[in-house]
């Protein structure tokens, strides 16, 4: 084999010179080479707009890969000399009415990229024809041409009766051609404010089913998600139009599956006979489950973040498949800690046992925040399951035994929130956490000890004593803690007060006079202001019953919920979050669009 | 859909592009790789983020990764499932995919790109159909390469016109098998991750229908499930694009116009209802700053006329240990420090057989801190010829072509480890007197 030609080699001075020799040569060879030396300049990242006029003379050629490589730089660089590009539009239709469909194709199809205001008038006829073209493949490419023309300039499209034409082409023999008019209409209809280019009645209903026997796996997706957009009319036509989508479960293709279950979570609302959503439930379990094989992690991660919101609406649909998501050791991070809100999900009384013990095996782990979230997620088991708060707390002084810093001031965190959720069961261990009030050092962590010191100061003996350690360095503490501080005192003073009137005392005395922080100052006037007046309402305000907390974990609910769910496979069903929140509503101009990106 | 793709390099340069819908500037990639740092940092990486209503998509392979963008709500699954569908295209395209091939292979990378999507929806992604009309040899005047009628057919993924002097078809069934056994020696999580692969030498266009002991096939049939031949439950089964989907709803036929040469016809799933295959139990006791040591025992759970080949056992030590000693009774061992594990070798291990190996670390006498010590699991390679986990059996395969030749069908079957992992027990740790 000879020697690869060098493009991408650099000989500064008076380069566009050289090149432009060179498109300019007698020879083809040489032009063709000074050909792909502009498109790798193009790729790294320089500027050969200059060049536009010698490379445009190459563009009429009988080689196709002269040709594609020309018509990649006239994209480019069409915007920058609009004025130019009408040059090529001589080339550009006498292409679409080449004797091979493939160039007729490539022609159509480079001509709605170009962008160009200038050209698009000329832009229409060879459309036309290419719409009708006898070739199946210039038709589809044909017809998400139509949806580039609508994009640039929808009155056009309109007025040329493009849109009728696409929309007898879902009629279309072909399936791709079918598919692809799918695209088209769709992105038309979404973009226009009518809302009336791509409305499924029953003729195209049947056509689109049949087409999803036969298109490739990105034309099914297409259809699938044009048949999610439709309302069945009764309940036996959602039936009948599920029965369809069911094979699709059964494809190789992670999105297939996807968008086939987005159209049975939809219908199923549609259809309200118990046994029949049961039985849908019951054959789409599978498959969500086969979705976590995919050998590709992001994958992995769009497809957890889909069944976490499908188990909000149907938190059934898994009910004996937790051990699928147990993290493996090698899981990127963002996969792991998917996995774990997703057992909190399935966590139940059966099951509670073994997912602790998997917690505490995850709690063992480097990763500090998956270990962090993992020790949460121990606590969110108890909160849950009141059942398992007793196994849960043991878990957990097994996991602050360990010493591990983190681990024992996240588990600190996460006890406090069993105390509030299951007041005076457990506060026996209050003193093994004393124990490691040295290593508590991170505010949350502190705050929360001194939480459960001041909650259950009338059974720790030496509660005075430890308050009395954490306000030695009180100026020095996080204001979070401060509060906490504040808190807790006057409480051991409402509970033991005859022990205890000093410590208040130094306590209020500093806060109100020493802190920087209006909210010390006046958390501390306020307590002071009750004490001072009455004790009574005091321990009324400060000792009453706290409302139970719930387990921590977004539930979606609702209208958002079933919007979402309208969602599943999209960019929104990853953030859980609809679709306005996201997407900005900027269009960039023309020529913000058409900066390069390596200048 | 996306609005452009990207391939960068780690540092996060753009080594090739294509902007499909020209809605986005393409210099917003330079904000790509700042605000995966910046995701990094605050250990809040995602493959998929936001910023100014811009959406990110973006997957990594070998040193690379692959971006697309968009500015709607875009169907993620579609875009991530895309993205990966390059890589395997380029990858068969140029055995690689890497810096070094794309700027080698920059024209045809182009021409992919064009043909794979256009304005932001996949198009055609098949390698072989796109190896009929794009190709590295630079195309001669004489032919004019036409598109392929496969590329909007019904049969999107093979021509006609195929032909083969001898027509075969090799039928590989492979079985892998993924467990998670915990530290006590539980066992967590065991499936099979089955697939039948197909190479397929067959002139024109051939029907086949494939035909498994598939319970469910046989109650539907009406067939005894009794008997010799025992009849498996697939939990999920997915299909090459070529295999007719409401067919199988309807009867369980697997029927077919399959693509030429290699492909994967279908993937199945299930739970294992046998002991697992190879099991390893491993002692470990640490002494503290002098040395550590293994005593591993591996035990072949699988009928005595099958064997296991290349059987690998890896089990994790710490990063600092040196000095390595092994005996063992079968086999070879040697310390792989790069993995910080040692490595357990059985060429053959036959079935109800039973071994040991026992192992030595120095550990040096002081520690650098008080580090967390990483907790990586035991793995296993092996591979067991002749032989289904699962009891899954190719009963028939019919080759029908309108011309009538006979074609011969070869299977195969093979189980082998897929994600076989065994986490580590505690060590025990025996703390030495400290010395006088």
């Amino acid at each position: 084999m000879a020697a690869r030609p060098k493009f991408f080699t650099t000989n500064k001075r008076g380069e566009n010179y050289e090149l432009k020799a060179e498109l300019n040569s007698e020879y083809r060879d040489k032009r063709k080479d000074g050909v792909k030396k502009v498109i790798a300049n193009m790729t790294v990242g320089k500027d050969v707009s200059g060049l536009f006029p010698d490379v445009l003379k190459n563009m009429q050629t009988d080689d196709l890969e002269l040709k594609k490589l020309v018509y990649l730089y006239l994209m480019n660089y069409a915007k920058s000399q609009p004025e130019l590009v009408i040059l090529a539009v001589n080339t550009f239709v006498k292409d679409t009415d080449d004797s091979n469909p493939l160039i007729r194709a490539l022609a159509i199809r480079t001509m709605g990229c170009l962008r160009v205001e200038k050209i698009i008038d000329y832009l229409t006829e060879p459309l036309r024809k290419c719409l009708k073209d006898e070739n199946p493949y210039v038709r589809k490419t044909a017809a998400l041409c139509v949806a580039k023309l609508h994009d640039l300039n929808p009155a056009l499209a309109i007025d040329n009766g493009f849109i009728e034409i696409v929309q007898e082409m879902v009629s279309d023999t072909n399936p791709m051609v079918v598919s692809n008019a799918v695209i088209a209409l769709s992105e038309i209809h979404e973009a226009s404010d009518t809302k009336d280019i791509f409305v499924i009645n029953d003729t195209t209903l049947q056509k689109l089913l049949h087409a999803l026997n036969e298109c490739t796996e990105w034309g099914q997706i297409a259809i699938l998600s044009a048949l999610s957009e439709y309302r069945p009319s009764d309940v036996k036509e959602a039936e009948h139009i599920c029965e369809r989508v069911l094979p699709r479960l059964q494809h190789a293709n992670a999105s297939v599956v996807l968008s086939a279950i987005k159209v049975l979570m939809i219908y199923m609302r549609t259809a309200r006979d118990q046994t029949f959503q049961k039985n849908l439930v019951r054959k789409m379990a599978p498959p969500l489950v086969t979705l976590l094989s995919s050998p590709a992690p992001e994958v992995q991660y769009v497809a957890l973040r889909n069944i976490n919101l499908i188990l909000q609406k149907r938190p059934d649909v898994l009910n004996n498949e937790m051990r699928v998501f147990f993290c493996r050791y090698n899981d990127p991070p963002y996969v792991k800690l998917e996995k774990l809100e997703i057992l909190m999900r399935l966590c139940s009384e059966k099951n509670v046992e073994q997912l602790l013990s998997e917690l505490k095996e995850y709690a063992s782990e480097v990763d500090v925040d998956f270990v962090k979230k993992s020790v949460r997620a121990i606590g969110r088991c108890a909160i849950k399951i009141e059942g398992a708060s007793e196994r849960c707390i043991n878990v957990l002084l097994d996991l602050i035994n360990t010493g591990i810093n983190y681990v024992v001031q996240e588990a600190v965190v996460v006890i406090k929130d069993i105390f509030r959720k299951y007041p005076h069961q457990y506060e026996g261990i209050i003193p093994t956490l004393c124990e490691n009030i040295e290593a508590i050092d991170e505010p949350e962590a502190r705050g929360s000890l001194i939480w459960m010191i001041g909650e259950y100061a009338e059974r720790i003996g030496n509660a005075d004593e430890l308050l009395e350690h954490f306000f030695d360095n009180f100026r020095e503490e996080n204001v979070q803690v401060q509060l906490q501080i504040i808190t807790a005192t006057v409480k051991l003073f409402l509970k033991k007060p005859s022990e205890n009137q000093e410590i208040v005392q130094k306590v209020l005395q500093t806060s109100t006079s020493q802190s920087d922080s209006p909210d010390i100052r006046d958390r501390a006037y306020i307590y002071w202001r009750l004490l001072s007046t009455d004790p009574q309402a005091a321990k009324a305000v400060v000792l009453t019953e706290k409302p139970p907390i719930k387990g921590e974990g977004e539930e979606l609910k609702g209208r958002l919920l079933d919007e979402l769910i309208e969602n599943i496979g999209t960019i929104a069903s990853v953030y859980h979050k609809p679709p306005e929140t996201f997407i900005g509503g900027k269009k960039y101009s023309a020529d913000e669009v058409n900066k390069r990106p390596l200048e | 859909m996306a609005s452009a793709v990207f391939i960068l390099d780690l540092k996060g340069k753009v080594l090739i592009s294509r902007n499909y819908r020209g809605d986005i500037p393409m210099a917003v990639v330079e904000k790509f790789m700042p605000l995966v740092l910046e995701a990094e940092e605050e250990q809040n990486v995602t493959p998929c983020f936001t910023e100014d209503g811009v959406s990110y998509l973006y997957i990594k392979h070998n040193n690379l990764y692959l971006l697309a963008i968009t500015r709607k709500n875009s169907n993620a699954t579609t875009i991530m499932l895309f993205l990966h569908k390059l890589t395997e295209v380029f990858s068969e395209y140029f055995k690689e995919l890497e810096e070094e091939s794309i700027r080698d292979n920059f024209v045809i990378i182009y021409e992919l790109l064009d043909e794979m999507m256009d304005f932001g929806y996949p198009q055609t992604t098949e390698t072989k159909i796109l190896q009929e009309y794009i190709t590295q040899d630079a195309h001669k005047l004489e032919i004019q390469v036409r598109p392929p009628m496969a590329v909007t057919n019904a049969v999107s993924w093979r021509s006609e016109g195929v032909r083969y002097k001898k027509n075969e078809v090799f039928l590989d069934v492979i079985e892998s098998v993924n467990l998670l056994v915990n530290s006590n020696g539980n066992v967590l999580r065991s499936e099979i991750l089955g697939s039948v692969k197909m190479r397929c030498y067959l002139s024109g266009m051939p029907e086949l229908r494939l035909g498994l002991n598939d319970k469910v096939m046989f109650e539907a049939t009406g067939r005894a499930t009794t008997g010799r031949s025992k009849a498996i439950e697939m939990e999920d089964v997915k299909f090459h694009q070529c295999v007719r989907l409401s067919r199988f709803e309807n009867d369980r036929t697997i029927s077919f116009i399959p693509p030429d040469g290699e492909f994967e016809l279908m993937s199945y799933r299930l739970p294992t209802t046998v002991k697992p295959l190879i099991w390893v139990e491993a002692v470990v006791e640490s002494h503290t700053g002098s040395r550590v040591e293994y005593m591993v025992k591996a035990k072949a759970q699988f009928k005595r006329r099958s064997a296991a080949n290349n059987v690998e056992i890896e089990i994790p030590v710490p990063d600092d240990a040196d000095t390595p000693k092994f005996r063992s009774s079968i086999g070879s061992v040697h310390y792989a420090p790069e993995k910080s594990a040692l490595i357990w070798k059985i060429k053959n291990f036959g079935g109800g057989k039973e071994f040991l190996m026992r192992a030595h670390f120095g550990l040096p006498s002081v520690k650098a801190g008080e580090e967390i010590e990483k907790k990586p699991p035991i793995s296993i390679r092996f591979e067991i010829p002749y032989f289904t986990i699962s009891g899954i059996q190719v009963r028939y395969l019919k080759i029908v072509e309108k011309s009538g030749y006979q074609a011969l069908p070869w299977v195969r079957y093979i189980t082998q480890n897929g994600d076989y992992q065994m986490r580590m027990p505690e060590a025990i740790k025996s703390s030495r007197m400290q010395p006088i």
